[in-house]
């Protein structure tokens, strides 16, 4: 038995990883992509190509629109032939630049290979910005913001993320097999950047040939530590993950620079290598294609941009057999169902579930019997049962002074009710309310106080 | 893409506990209890239990049907499983009619009128106990004999038995019996245990009179760790309810065998494990069970030692399920990240 470390709540899914032994597989380049101008948290960037322009693979689409911001590379070379609205994946329009790719054979990118653990951290920053990195475990961090952090809040701990927590995504894992070298030079370009003294490697136990091998990888390097942490959902929380590996708690409202620490995910990680060593932009990434209805589940490597569809039919397709009845993108927990398949893989996109009615099957809602079953799975200690109800009454106030806005809807609390109460349903909706009453109940003073 | 897809926010899949698959487990859980029963009390616990559920059911399907026009609720189990638990803790001497009228009388005033399912403060069960026990003291009182099977309607004259806690309760406000069996050296244990002609094995089966469904400890013990197992109860209620009235009645008895007397006597264990654990009228975290329990338990010996009734479980539930808001309140988790403010260094 390993000695594993975990945190205080949460639940266990099946875990549904059916694709943990499928090594990656690199798809050719589609003859399309879709590239939203946002596919990170902040400001949308602001193009810098018109319709008609010939593009090269990796050339810089977007300007940031900000600091927190990211900037889109393309990921193949070809002509632009459309500039504007474009489904995305969260279910609204957003501007995206359509390429078309060029007839010829695809050109490799001409990396300049530097050692970048001897650049300087400004450069570092530098690279890591203009390579357009952002969170790839689906939270889509800008990651320059990240490694920037005020120096009132100095960062002594760096925690990879490589819980892949989520049931049936296996792109983490396949990762940490297949590139684990540049997730630990990744790791440490962070800990340069932040000048941090610890740097920490989270798995979960059901990962033990990662645990294995990444454990070879930091043998002998004192300030390096990778942790096997017990399977329970939702860890890869960045909370979560901070308070099983330091037994740190980040304050509500916080964030974990203000208990020293970042965390990155380990895809990020291996992006970071990337960028900082060979100049290379994120126009790729690690997608876990899985469910009943797929032809081929597997791991593969698809450029970012690659309509949902034009990838499914890439990697093998679908079953004829099974209808499709959903299609996830990301984890069965977080994850976002789509409803329109041409909708393109984003930096964000770690899986995408193909379902059968069977899996998809939705139960009736009841009445909640009290069972506290909610109480005990959610992993921000919060009253879930309660806060549903203030919801539902429109208490608004007094949801905010129970913690609704510490939920970050992972789910938990509505997996295991036995009432099948849409609680995260609720807490969406309460979370943009208490947000938008504080913030006219903040106006309304301004003027008062002037 | 002309395929419809379903559309939902996550999380897309689910435990697959449902109310439903619950209510009915806890209703399973009790059947080797009832197979006691029917062993002790013969054809007349078949008929207390199927009058009492038929009760519970047609109340809860007229309330549903003619009064609130909603789609009626049976498959849930609950209206089952209340009837059941009310026949449990009710003489299986009591005739047919009474047992009917409290399975109604349980859902319609102790469930339907607050809401429904999830609503109710008080458990159902408990309420139409305490309504027949108001109503009919005398049928409520009239403990059938174990082992002699009266039928099924059959006459009780004769066949019935003091409970063990009751005969204890009597002879305790004897003085002159009590005189005597001072006198003679025999303690109150040994003369109950004599009178009835039972043993501890009687207790622990369960061939002691008493209420329908409460004697077979081992077998209720049996359904209890099914529910433990299956994650529907957890330890707290059971383990801190059974633990303060054994060594609340060690402490005011000095005597281990007394303390175990009354562990292994009346409701203790169907009340532990079935009722204190009802999930609607109880504490919803951890640490309310663990109070909620204490409170039942010191309830229950306070009934037995000082009340006027010899067994305290049913009253004891009934009063701390008034204090379930209260407890909730109280017992409200340390939110991930709270943090009280702390006094900023100001700089001068």
């Amino acid at each position: 038995m390993m000695n594993t470390r975990t945190f205080a709540g949460g639940l266990h899914p099946p875990d549904l990883k059916t694709t943990g032994g499928a090594a990656i597989v690199t798809l050719p380049p589609p003859k399309k992509v879709v590239l939203p101008l946002s596919q990170h948290i902040g400001a949308p960037g602001k193009p810098l190509v018109a319709v008609g322009a010939t593009v090269e693979k990796g050339q810089k689409l977007s300007e940031p629109g900000g600091f927190v911001s990211a900037p889109v590379h393309a990921s193949i070379a070809g002509k632009v032939v459309a500039l504007g609205n474009f489904m995305h994946p969260f279910g609204v329009a957003s501007t995206a630049i359509v390429i078309e790719g060029s007839a010829e054979p695809e050109k490799p990118l001409s990396p300049v290979a530097v050692d970048g653990l001897s650049l300087p951290d400004d450069e570092i920053r530098k690279r890591i910005q203009e390579a357009g990195l952002v969170g790839m475990g689906g939270a889509t961090f800008p990651t320059h913001v990240k490694l920037s952090p005020p120096a009132a809040k100095p960062i002594d701990s760096v925690i990879l993320n490589g819980v892949e927590c989520e049931p049936a995504l296996t792109a983490d894992h396949r990762l940490m097999l297949e590139e684990p070298d540049k997730i630990v030079t990744g790791l440490k370009l962070i800990m340069k950047v932040l000048k941090a003294k610890k740097g920490y490697i989270g798995i979960e136990a059901n990962k033990p040939d990662a645990i294995r091998l990444l454990d070879e990888k930091v043998k002998g390097e004192e300030n390096l530590a990778v942790i096997p942490l017990e399977v329970k959902y939702p860890q890869g929380g960045e909370k979560q993950l901070i308070a099983a590996v330091l037994g740190r708690e980040v304050p509500s409202g916080g964030l974990p620079m203000d208990v020293g620490v970042v965390v990155q995910n380990v895809a990020t990680a291996a992006a970071i290598h990337d960028a900082v060593f060979f100049q290379v932009p994120l126009i790729e990434r690690v997608v876990t294609l899985a469910g009943s209805c797929v032809q081929k589940p597997g791991n593969y490597r698809v450029r970012l941009g690659t309509p949902v569809a034009d990838f499914i039919a890439a990697a093998g397709g679908l079953k004829p057999d099974i209808p499709l009845a959903k299609v996830i993108m990301g984890g069965p927990m977080m994850g976002l169902a789509l409803f329109d398949l041409n909708v393109p893989v984003i930096k964000g996109t770690s899986g995408l579930l193909c379902w059968s009615a069977q899996e998809a099957s939705l139960r009736e809602e009841k009445t909640c019997i009290r069972c506290g079953r909610c109480i005990e799975a959610c992993p921000m200690h919060l009253l879930p049962q309660r806060l549903k109800s203030l919801v539902d009454k429109q208490k608004w106030a007094d949801a905010g002074g129970l913690g609704i806005l510490d939920c970050m809807e992972c789910g938990c609390c509505a997996y295991t009710c036995p009432a099948n109460l849409p609680l995260v349903q609720s807490f969406k909706l309460g979370k943009k309310v208490v947000l938008a009453e504080r913030k006219r109940e903040a106006d309304a003073q301004k003027p008062k106080g002037n | 893409m002309s395929e419809k897809l379903l559309v939902t926010v996550g999380p897309h899949h689910h435990a697959p506990d449902t109310v439903a698959r619950i209510m009915w487990e806890v209703t399973l859980a009790l059947l080797p209890a009832f197979l006691v029963s029917l062993y002790v009390f013969g054809g007349r616990a078949l008929v207390v239990t199927v009058c009492a559920v038929l009760g519970a059911v047609v109340g809860e399907a007229l309330v549903q049907a003619c009064f609130l026009k909603k789609p009626v609720t049976l498959a849930d189990g609950s209206a089952v499983l209340t009837g059941v638990l009310l026949a449990f803790c009710v003489p299986a001497a009591l005739p047919w009619w009474t047992a009917f009228i409290g399975g109604f009388a349980g859902i319609v005033f102790g469930k339907q009128v607050y809401g429904g399912l999830g609503q109710n403060i008080f458990n159902p069960a408990h309420i139409a106990r305490a309504i027949l026990l108001a109503s009919w003291p005398v049928y409520m009182t009239t403990w059938l004999k174990p082992g002699v099977a009266a039928g099924l309607t059959g006459a009780v004259d004769g066949l019935t038995a003091a409970t063990p806690l009751g005969l204890m309760k009597e002879t305790l406000r004897n003085p002159d019996l009590m005189n005597t069996l001072q006198a003679s050296g025999t303690t109150v244990l040994q003369y109950t245990f004599q009178t009835l002609d039972i043993g501890w094995s009687n207790l622990l089966v369960g061939t002691i009179g008493g209420s329908l469904g409460e004697t077979g400890k081992i077998a209720l013990l049996l359904g209890g760790i099914f529910l433990l197992v299956r994650n529907h109860i957890s330890w707290h209620t059971p383990v801190t309810m059974m633990g303060t009235v054994f060594l609340g009645a060690l402490m005011i008895t000095r005597d281990p065998s007394l303390a175990f007397f009354h562990l292994f006597s009346g409701g203790l264990f169907l009340g532990a494990f079935f009722m204190a654990t009802d999930m609607v009228t109880t504490p919803m975290t951890k640490t309310g069970h663990l109070l909620f329990g204490v409170g039942c338990g010191a309830i229950t010996l306070l009934i037995r030692f000082k009340g006027g009734y010899p067994e305290g479980v049913c009253y004891s539930i009934l009063i701390m399920n008034a204090f379930v808001p209260l407890i909730d309140k109280i017992t409200v988790p340390h939110r991930f990240g709270e943090v009280l403010p702390v006094p900023q260094e100001v700089k001068a």
